[in-house]
């Protein structure tokens, strides 16, 4: 009987797996990002130094939003600069209201980095999130 | 004096925006609009299960456009023209008259709406106006298809409507006809919305739509009802009872003797003013009045409490996959624990 009940424990504990299972993220970190009601979730990362990542992020509101990562000096420069579309440069996307888009970014540098979304107002509405980049 | 509460209840509504011009109407700004809607000025009657909206743009001058959205409770059976002074003629029992106010602005022509229904079209005067169904994203992309510019709190605010009714009235003035007609700057242009709904609610967060949480926010709410109106929230916190008295005579037939407002009864009725001054951040509900005389005003009406939903499986085809084979094998264990138990 012992036996049997180990068996239905194992089976019980392939279920847990099976809820906890996720999509093979290849050889790079995978992180999504969503963005609802024009904030980000999660909206605090932590990353290691030399980290590669790809950032799968989700637009879910109905307006069209970006993701700009960078330390303090990147983010003040977008927050007064005048480009309305971004995607060519790594770690800067424009993600359109509904659409999922990606982009890649490595953290070269240990320190605080910053995230944000820079259309007018959304800044200051608290569009924003911070990175842990440890060495 | 207690008149009939309940049964029959009329509700009248004036909102008369102080604060934050344009915006305070919760608008969806069109950025290269040179119109401006400086002030709000919104009724809202309900009898007999019949809610009257009423609401005021004021033409602000310019050669562009404006627009905004206003949540509503139900569907609209009709859209027409209101009286020409209703909502002045309610200020001035209250206090001296103020700088008078317009609201919500605008919608487009509805055609290409994208996913929201479009329930009704209606031009008034220099007025677009159009009646939409549909959840927040569909609502705000409507709007976004439509060449409006939602500001970046609008998903959430639009969602949270959503969620209690998924009806919202756009509007949209056409400054250039409204330059052919002869409109000018400072004339307002009332709607009156007939909403049959067992369930009448008076949107105010709308009205910070738009501003800064530490903007500030002031409104005159009138109510004129058959019976003392339960409310909620009840007054304090921002929203404070200032009158609460027997309706005059003398008032009730100026009101009816406006255009298109014969609708309010002659006699009988119970008038409030509440009077909003709050910031923007910390109007994040609306008021609910009790309708059926039991001295329950709905949370949910008020936005004090979201509607129960069932919980959503994710779109996504793996975590579907996922929780199929967890029930399967969930299931599997437990016959076969159940096996083991009746062997043992």
């Amino acid at each position: 009987m012992g036996s049997r009940l180990r068996f239905a424990a194992g089976l019980a504990a392939l279920a847990a797996l099976a809820l906890s299972c996720a999509p093979a993220s290849g050889a790079e970190r995978t992180v999504t990002l969503t963005m609802e009601h024009s904030r980000f979730d999660p909206a605090r990362l932590h990353f290691s130094v030399g980290e590669t990542v790809r950032f799968v992020v989700r637009n879910a509101d109905p307006i069209d939003h970006e993701l700009i990562i960078g330390d303090q000096v990147v983010q003040e420069a977008h927050e007064k600069g005048t480009e309305d579309h971004h995607g060519g440069k790594p770690g800067e996307v424009s993600v359109a209201a509904g659409e999922t888009t990606e982009t890649t970014f490595t953290f070269r540098e240990p320190g605080r980095l910053f995230f944000a979304c820079h259309l007018p107002g959304h800044y200051d509405f608290g569009m924003r999130g911070t990175i842990s980049v440890e060495g | 004096m207690r008149l009939r509460a309940g049964t029959t209840l009329l509700v009248i509504f004036l909102v008369l925006a102080v604060a934050a011009p344009a915006l305070a109407c919760g608008g969806l700004v069109n950025p290269n609009g040179t119109v401006s809607l400086t002030k709000t000025t919104t009724l809202v009657g309900y009898v007999g299960g019949v809610e009257h909206y009423v609401t005021s743009f004021e033409f602000a001058g310019g050669g562009g456009e404006f627009g905004s959205i206003v949540p509503l409770p139900g569907i609209p059976s009709k859209v027409e023209r209101a009286g020409d002074w209703t909502l002045q003629r309610l200020v001035q029992e209250v206090a001296p008259p103020v700088a008078f106010a317009a609201d919500a602005g605008g919608a487009e022509s509805a055609a290409t709406a994208q996913k929201a229904r479009v329930i009704l079209e209606t031009k008034i005067d220099a007025l677009d106006i159009t009646v939409l169904e549909g959840g927040g994203d569909e609502v705000g992309r409507w709007a976004k298809e439509n060449g409006f510019s939602l500001t970046p709190d609008a998903p959430e605010v639009l969602d949270f409507y959503a969620e209690r009714s998924p009806i919202f009235m756009a509007a949209r003035f056409d400054a250039s006809r409204a330059a052919v007609d002869g409109q000018q700057v400072g004339d307002g242009t009332p709607v009156h919305l007939t909403i049959p709904t067992p369930n009448p609610w008076v949107p105010l967060r709308i009205l910070g739509l738009g501003l800064g949480s530490e903007a500030r926010v002031e409104a005159d709410v009138f109510l004129l009802t058959e019976g003392i109106p339960d409310m909620l929230p009840a007054s304090g916190g921002g929203m404070d009872l200032e009158r609460s008295e027997e309706a005059s005579s003398l008032l009730l037939e100026d009101l009816r003797s406006d255009k298109n407002m014969e609708w309010i009864p002659a006699e009988n009725m119970w008038f409030s003013y509440l009077k909003i001054d709050t910031t923007a951040g910390e109007l994040k509900h609306d008021l609910a009045i009790d309708a059926t005389g039991v001295g329950d005003p709905s949370p949910i009406a008020a936005g004090l409490a979201r509607p129960l939903t069932l919980p959503e499986i994710e779109n996504d085809p793996t975590s579907l996959i996922a929780w199929l084979l967890a029930i399967g094998l969930g299931l599997v264990a437990l016959g076969v624990s159940r096996y083991a138990w009746d062997r043992a």
